[in-house]
């Protein structure tokens, strides 16, 4: 394991335009996971935030959390996951991170889970309801043990100082949090709040940065990549996976819509 | 101070701030400046006038004799029921909206469950001439419309929680995605000493005027302060915490807790989350859980729309772990049972909450010199449809 992490490595090798995706695990069907995480990487995406649904998503908005209902209803769970992911590192090379909320990672066990992760490749994660007081005291070094970096959100209302502890916190990218919302609200490029922006890329972190949430279509995809290394599309993918034709084509059309050369 | 919320914001494992990101800046605020405001010469002179003057405080300590003959005990209600709104949510409200105003807040939104929370939240609000948006869940909407109709002519949105089972916790993550995505003139009023530090610990003090009163009342009745037992009913734990909190450090008062069984704890219909729970993370703080093997979380039942809640505030989880506490429960059925004796024997018509700490008395050990303090939480008016379906009057 002498490797470097594939996040590291990906914004060593790309520093504008990175494409990446979110889609709950599960959903539309339960065996859809890895299919999912293929198509996606043969379709250009650079990153993938693979979410494992939790029953009360706090902090998402109506699409996910109709994916995350239907995906436990289908039988997700983070045992299953592991199961499907065992050899995803066979066919699939872009750095993969799982996101999710606390509670089930706790029952699975903390430090099971972070074996468990490294186990089968993934090199990061997202934790939204895991503060980075806690995240400091209770979970880096475990994170750490296994070669897993932490993913911490700043949004609008986050002070200069604040985000300057988060960045010293991170070792792999920081999550920009376009709008003060939930995921999935319809932005137009005329919400963003360049201010923002623009205060966030005067501090010249040490981390990269990419927006997300409210990153919808070309428009909204290209305008923040302005502003930072890439973007992340979470709801509008998860939408686009209940369209009628197979997963695949339903993958590639909504990627070439965003992305002009993947 | 065994029992008191420490400085990050813990009772013993329990409790703390699991909040994301976008909801940082106001926790923090709260935290920073909770305790400042509400010791500050303006907000004490404030609430305690509008304890008194508004909502009619001190509520009574009513010495209930027919119910104490049939217990061959001494027997004393907290009269909860008799405040302004018919129940003691009102005292954390009337907090909660003074500390908005100090916080230069505007816009408050509130989650409930029976409607007992959001029509005292509604109250305050038209009090203080404040915008008021209640969540509630759509079963919820309604099994208690009398509460909606009061919510809606005292000026608040209802908006029906359509996630889960429709319930007391997806009012509650409505509450919170609301507050996420207007973070900046909102005050969320939780209703119960859940969710992140600081509200439990500040919910807590609104309502210790509860225990408060019951030890000054008690000295006047008895020449004594301190009752044998206490018994509350807990849901997240806001009335017991405030009929608890003045005898937390004497441990010789005995604290009884009564979580609702819905139709038994060996069944799926329930919400006695202390005797079935897991340690675990739900709106925003470490605590006891009704939750599957996966750590997903287990829809709740109870006939009683207050106390369907499938967590419980981190105080009564500390409490139970210390064993500080007991916490016993009662099926539907017993509480119905338990509202009919109350009613019948001294003219009173409990909340189906508070019946259940009523019930408990079939479950405890009375002798004929012990005080037995039960906090009447509220009033049964929001429960008449429920009572005459079942009493068939």
């Amino acid at each position: 394991m002498s490797t470097q992490n594939r996040i590291n490595q990906l914004f060593q090798n790309k520093k504008e335009n990175i494409f990446s995706v979110y889609f709950t695990a599960g959903y539309p069907l339960l065996e859809d996971t890895v299919r999912i995480i293929q198509a996606l990487e043969k379709n250009g995406t650079d990153l993938i935030e693979i979410g494992m649904p939790f029953s009360d998503p706090v902090a998402d908005g109506p699409v996910i959390q109709h994916s995350s209902t239907v995906a436990l209803k289908n039988g997700m769970s983070i045992k299953k996951l592991f199961e499907q992911l065992a050899t995803i590192r066979e066919t699939v090379q872009i750095p993969l991170i799982l996101m999710g909320y606390l509670n089930p990672v706790m029952q699975y066990g903390v430090e099971n889970f972070c074996k468990k992760c490294q186990e089968v490749g993934i090199d990061g994660l997202i934790l939204p309801d895991l503060p980075l007081n806690v995240y400091q005291e209770e979970f880096r070094s475990v994170f750490e043990k296994y070669g897993l970096h932490n993913i911490l959100l700043i949004t609008p209302q986050t002070s200069d100082a604040r985000i300057r502890e988060i960045d010293e916190a991170s070792n792999g990218f920081i999550y920009m949090v376009s709008t003060s919302s939930t995921t999935g609200v319809k932005s137009n490029v005329s919400d963003f709040n360049k201010d923002y922006f623009e205060r966030v890329r005067q501090l010249k972190l040490k981390n990269p940065h990419l927006i997300g949430f409210g990153i919808s279509n070309r428009e909204t995809f290209e305008n923040a990549c302005q502003y930072a290394s890439g973007a992340i599309i979470g709801s509008a993918f998860v939408k686009a996976l209940e369209q009628e034709a197979t997963l695949e084509e339903r993958i590639s059309s909504f990627i070439k819509k965003i992305v002009i050369s993947a | 101070m065994k029992y008191q919320v420490d400085r990050k914001g813990y009772y013993g494992e329990f409790g703390g701030a699991y909040i994301p990101e976008m909801m940082h800046p106001n926790i923090e605020e709260l935290q920073q400046r909770y305790m400042e405001i509400i010791n500050s010469y303006n907000f004490r002179h404030d609430f305690i006038h509008l304890l008194k003057h508004y909502v009619g405080r001190p509520s009574p300590l009513y010495f209930a004799k027919r119910l104490s003959e049939k217990y061959g005990s001494n027997i004393y209600l907290k009269r909860e029921d008799l405040n302004h709104t018919g129940s003691h949510k009102v005292n954390n409200t009337i907090g909660q909206i003074l500390l908005a105003r100090a916080l230069g807040k505007t816009r408050i939104i509130a989650e409930t469950g029976a409607g007992q929370h959001g029509v005292a939240t509604a109250t305050v609000c038209a009090l203080m001439g404040m915008k008021c948006i209640v969540y509630m869940g759509a079963l919820d909407v309604e099994r208690q419309a009398p509460n909606v109709k009061k919510m809606k002519m005292l000026g608040a949105e209802v908006i029906p929680a359509v996630s889960g089972n429709q319930t007391l916790k997806d009012a509650t993550n409505e509450a919170m995605r609301d507050w996420i995505n207007n973070p900046e003139d909102t005050h969320y009023i939780i209703g119960s000493v859940v969710g992140p530090h600081p509200y439990p610990d500040m919910v807590a003090q609104f309502q210790a005027v509860i225990s408060e009163e019951i030890k000054m009342q008690l000295d006047e009745h008895l020449g004594r302060e301190f009752p044998t037992r206490v018994i509350a009913c807990v849901g997240g734990g806001s009335n017991a915490a405030g009929a608890f909190y003045h005898f937390l450090e004497n441990e010789e008062v005995e604290l009884i807790g009564v979580e609702a069984a819905g139709k038994g704890v060996d069944t799926e219909e329930t919400a006695a989350t202390l005797t079935l729970g897991k340690v675990g993370v739900l709106h925003s703080a470490k605590s006891m859980l009704m939750q599957t093997e996966d750590g997903q979380i287990v829809e709740p039942y109870s006939i009683s729309a207050g106390l369907d809640y499938p967590g419980i505030g981190p105080l009564h989880s500390h409490l139970f772990q210390t064993k500080r506490a007991k916490y016993l429960w009662a099926t539907d059925e017993e509480v119905l049972e338990a509202a009919l004796e109350l009613t019948q024997l001294e003219g009173i018509i409990p909340a189906l909450e508070s019946a259940h700490a009523l019930a408990a008395l079939k479950k405890i050990e009375l002798k004929p010199d012990e005080v037995t303090v039960i906090n009447l939480s509220g009033r049964g008016d929001k429960d008449m449809e429920t009572y005459l379906n079942y009493f068939g009057y």
